[in-house]
């Protein structure tokens, strides 16, 4: 099962880079898949990439991350001027942010026009008696 | 407080063209694991010294530590010379697994030292940001441009004003997209090149020179 959790902006608006940046690594860590309205700053992802790193362990191999920007490009001049404007007042606001554990999210394709989240399976496990069955075969 | 904003002023001098003719710069080689920039460190390297800097490998994170090689100096065909620091940094990722080292065929104990190296070698690479003058950022042009980490690493340097010149590496290989690197960051110069082949690269050496203050 993979469990997404919705982070509003509002909920990290007015906490610290690094305050901002464990909590959405907290939630990875509980093997959920953050999805932040809005973007980080520049440096807070790099600050997110190097947090991580020093929290990889057995148990946690890092992250998967994908930020889904409003794109420029196919606007005419109307739409943007409109977008821009939309820049100034929203910034970070705009966007939305995708953070998922590296053992639940294998890949996330950022295309242009589409994303793509690839979860890892999970390993199937053969019952008994299909086990026992191939065993007889092989004894034959 | 006031350090840094001296720091940022200079560098916006420096971007308008002002100090520009700097004889000495820092170069850093960054981008995402196994992307070919210890084969270029090694390809500047020998061009321009006659010696190897780093060591390669097919298996991801070869690189751990930042390897520095002072005084490589370049000259261009119109006999402008640049002496370089060359910083050849790890790959950056947002993840590393022993296990996938294991699955290259290495002891348990192996991969994970080799996994906790990397994930110092990442923590380095990008606290070494901020020394950097210019930044020639390596793409494997067989993969996807589109990667978070590729955007990231453009993205921290255009906020610190460092020049960044885009290397698509591997064009030796049929499944080489250029194309597809430079729909991904139109806003930039993207240079297409083989490191392990020195295909473009004296034409490269002729942009670096031109382009690195």
């Amino acid at each position: 099962m993979v469990t997404f959790q919705f982070v509003p902006f509002q909920e990290v608006q007015t906490l610290s880079s690094t305050l901002r940046v464990n909590k959405l690594l907290n939630i990875v860590k509980d093997d959920k898949i953050v999805i932040m309205e809005g973007r980080l700053r520049k440096q807070e992802e790099a600050d997110l990439i190097e947090i991580t790193m020093q929290e990889i362990s057995s148990s946690f191999s890092g992250i998967e991350l994908s930020v889904i920007d409003p794109e420029m490009k196919g606007l005419d001049g109307v739409q943007k001027f409109k977008q821009g404007v939309a820049n100034i007042l929203l910034g970070d606001r705009q966007g939305l942010t995708i953070i998922g554990p590296a053992n639940v999210v294998k890949r996330i394709v950022n295309n242009p026009d589409k994303i793509e989240l690839f979860t890892k399976e999970a390993k199937k496990i053969k019952p008994k008696s299909a086990k026992r069955k191939k065993a007889r075969k092989k004894r034959r | 407080m006031a350090k840094s904003f001296f720091q940022k002023l200079l560098k916006k001098l420096k971007a308008v063209g002002l100090f520009s003719s700097k004889s000495h710069v820092k170069l850093g080689l960054y981008g995402p694991p196994n992307g070919g920039k210890s084969t270029l460190a090694n390809r500047i390297s020998i061009d321009w010294l006659g010696e190897e800097m780093s060591s390669i490998s097919h298996i991801a994170h070869e690189t751990r530590e930042i390897t520095i090689k002072e005084q490589v100096a370049i000259k261009n065909k119109k006999g402008k010379e640049i002496t370089f620091s060359l910083v050849d940094t790890p790959g950056i990722s947002t993840r590393i697994d022993y296990e996938d080292f294991l699955k290259k065929g290495m002891k348990r104990s192996e991969a994970k030292r080799r996994a906790k190296e990397a994930t110092k070698g990442v923590i380095d690479a990008i606290k070494w940001l901020d020394e950097m003058d210019s930044v020639v950022v390596v793409l494997d042009s067989t993969k996807d441009p589109y990667s978070q980490v590729n955007i990231t690493i453009i993205g921290n340097l255009q906020a610190r004003d460092i020049p960044v010149l885009i290397v698509a590496n591997k064009v030796d290989l049929k499944k080489s997209n250029i194309e597809l690197i430079k729909a991904a960051f139109p806003q930039y110069e993207v240079f297409p090149i083989s490191a392990k082949y020195g295909r473009n690269i004296e034409e490269f050496y002729e942009k670096l020179v031109e382009f690195a203050r």
